[in-house]
């Protein structure tokens, strides 16, 4: 137990002394956070766009104040002649173009029938389409509100947009981000601090005295996973109070399956430490074999379901993937374990199986 | 107390097998100081790794205080102290706090044990807030040795302690080794430095994994039968040559400023005549003992001409 307490301290030491150390272990979650809370977002907020209203009636100057007014549009320059369109798009000051026809009031009136005409900027396909989307929402919204009673059958699709009514990014990235601050975290960071006592000698000592292999494995890894639950808990707080997210279900669940995951990328950075001598090839392994594959194929970035088969299959293997699901469901849907079982069983069976492997390949013996 | 036998070790390369150590025998009785003398990449630390139990041989045996090195690995890894060729110790932590450390590894503590790093650690002492890796080479040596003996060990194995060190720091830190064991201590030590093997009680020469020669450092030299010369003269470099072509010499090697010549039949006044007829000057000739480092030469250059013959 004294030999276990010495070491940990000693990790702690090796940890606060390097400045480095310290700023990808607590400046990481918090700049990561940040970043895709408000720099890295497909939310569309005030975006300009340029109006060329033929009418300008009554109907149609209501309609293009209630576009202006939306918080996802600014109505940047009024445009006044068909050839305009195309300059503007390509100055690229503006992201989509709304023509209003015409004798907007009048043809609504009469025939009950007019077409807007919305020309987007397609060169950002999801961006267009997004534009695109609130665009004609608002217009039915305008439609509904001013003739509802003029149309005699009409079916309007009621939307409700469930757990997540605002549609905000952050839903999808806070999970996406603890995932990978914690395969920072875990996995780069302890194969790194195992390596290198390898690189500088320093193993061959402790191999060389009476610590117990398992033991010096645990106490090197120990103090990082209590860091993991420092960035945990970093995250939890900057989602809640800076972002806005709720937290729907259990935080104690979730932070107790945040810790499985932690002890999931523990053991892998264990074993990538087991067959590397060099803390460079450890670094790369678990950017390129962990890290890519964690933003890749958990669900975070591009949705699993759109992949081709074979790539499904293969994010099974992510176990960033599991604990992407987990917390989604649990932090946003607030669902309970009952829900969530089937995950974590995958979750719990994947860090048995590197465990023991990790444990099994870390050596008594030199090279 | 250190006991080998037909130690093999070979490592596999992509494109080779390296041979490490061919049937290495060692017989090491208590508190004795026993060095293993050979150049880099003569299978010292590969060696050392198998007595300190961190690597395992492909053949062979050895027990460390009568406990095997494959079966006993983790009661050897208690009663041993080993100090790494490099100086592995913590950069980032003080030199307190690295001793700190080793000592509870070794579930003591540094109280326990102080009278016998004390000398050595008196001379740390006043940087012992200072971290390992600002120390100067020395003074890493010293806390390197400090940290292996914390624990009282049966028996010490220092790999290459001394290199990279100064002269001044050397010389010292084998004054401390004859004080340890002085005090009763086993020390197994390799070194690179001839020089340094006048200092042990035994010797064992090592080249390519082989064991050239095992012997107390005066029967080595004792070994050298044929009278031996240091030479020197105006032009060292044609004096090399020259002294090849001379048919009386049998080696010439250079051993810093002067030209260690042996002959069986030696003729101090017709090797003078000669070198004086090929244009050297300032010849200066005298008769020297043989020391370690002409012993290996000499068993090196045996070898050299049996595997030319047996080729």
């Amino acid at each position: 137990m004294k030999q276990f307490r010495a070491f940990i301290k000693k990790e702690w030491f090796h940890i606060f002394r390097d400045r480095k150390t310290v700023f990808i272990l607590f400046g990481m979650p918090v700049i990561q956070i940040l970043i895709f809370g408000f720099a890295l977002t497909n939310e569309v907020k005030n975006a300009n766009i340029a109006v060329l209203d033929y009418s300008k009636d009554a109907k149609s100057i209501q309609l293009i104040q209630k576009i202006d007014a939306s918080k996802y549009f600014d109505v940047y320059s009024s445009l006044n002649r068909a050839s305009d369109i195309d300059k503007v798009l390509k100055s690229g000051k503006v992201k989509m173009v709304i023509v209003v026809p015409q004798g907007f009031t009048q043809s609504l009136e009469a025939k009950h029938k007019v077409s807007i005409q919305l020309i987007a900027d397609a060169s950002d396909p999801n961006f267009a389409t997004t534009l695109f989307n609130y665009g004609t929402s608002i217009i039915n919204d305008f439609q509904k509100q001013y003739f509802i009673e003029k149309i005699p059958l009409v079916v309007t699709p009621e939307i409700r947009m469930l757990y997540n009514p605002q549609l905000k990014g952050a839903f999808n990235f806070v999970p996406g981000v603890m995932a990978m601050v914690l395969m920072l975290v875990s996995t780069m960071m302890t194969s790194i601090a195992i390596v290198k006592e390898k690189e500088l000698g320093t193993m061959e000592v402790l191999l060389a005295s009476p610590l117990r292999p398992l033991l010096i494995i645990i106490s090197k890894t120990i103090p990082y996973l209590f860091l993991s639950l420092i960035n945990i808990t970093t995250i939890l707080l900057l989602s809640v109070f800076v972002l806005d997210l709720p937290i729907n279900g259990s935080v104690f669940l979730l932070v107790i399956l945040s810790m499985l995951f932690a002890i999931t990328c523990l053991s892998l950075g264990i074993l990538i430490s087991s067959s590397t001598n060099s803390q460079q090839v450890a670094m790369l392994i678990s950017l390129m074999g962990l890290f890519l594959p964690t933003i890749m194929l958990s669900g975070f970035m591009f949705p699993i379901e759109n992949m081709p088969l074979p790539m499904q299959f293969i994010s099974n293997l992510v176990p960033a993937k599991w604990y992407f699901y987990i917390v989604k469901d649990v932090m946003i849907k607030g669902l309970g374990i009952g829900s969530i079982w089937k995950e974590v069983l995958v979750l719990f069976g994947m860090t048995i199986f590197f465990l023991v492997i990790s444990i099994k390949k870390f050596k008594l013996y030199l090279s | 107390m250190i006991f080998a036998k037909q130690l093999t070790k070979s490592y596999k390369t992509k494109t080779e097998e390296v041979k490490a150590l061919l049937s290495v025998d060692l017989n090491i009785s208590k508190g004795e100081m026993f060095g293993v003398i050979g150049p880099d990449g003569a299978g010292k630390t590969s060696l050392f790794r198998i007595l300190t139990t961190l690597l395992l041989a492909d053949s062979g045996s050895a027990t460390v205080n009568g406990l095997d090195v494959v079966k006993d690995y983790a009661k050897i890894r208690q009663q041993i102290g080993y100090m790494p060729g490099r100086f592995s110790l913590y950069q980032d932590l003080t030199v307190e706090e690295n001793l700190q450390f080793f000592a509870t590894i070794f579930n003591t503590t540094i109280e326990e044990n102080y009278s016998l790093i004390k000398d050595i650690y008196e001379q740390i002492a006043p940087f012992k807030d200072r971290r390992a890796g600002q120390l100067s080479g020395g003074m890493k040596q010293k806390l390197a040795l400090s940290c292996a003996l914390i624990h009282r060990p049966v028996v010490l194995f220092l790999d290459e302690p001394t290199t990279g060190v100064d002269a001044v720091s050397r010389k010292e830190f084998w004054q401390m080794l004859k004080k340890l064991k002085n005090d009763g201590l086993t020390i197994l030590v390799s070194t690179p430095y001839m020089d340094e093997a006048e200092q042990c009680d035994r010797i064992a020469l090592i080249q390519e994994g082989k064991i050239l020669m095992n012997n107390t450092p005066e029967k080595a030299r004792a070994s050298f039968t044929e009278p031996l010369f240091a030479i020197r003269s105006d032009n060292m470099y044609k004096l090399l040559h020259d002294l090849r072509d001379v048919n009386l010499v049998n080696a010439a090697h250079i051993f810093g400023e002067y030209i260690h010549i042996s002959s069986p039949f030696i003729n101090q006044e017709t090797i003078v005549e000669e070198l004086k007829l090929k244009g050297h000057n300032q010849i200066q000739l005298i008769q020297i003992d043989p020391s370690i480092e002409d012993v290996f030469i000499k068993l090196l250059t045996h070898l050299e001409s049996h595997e030319q013959i047996s080729e």
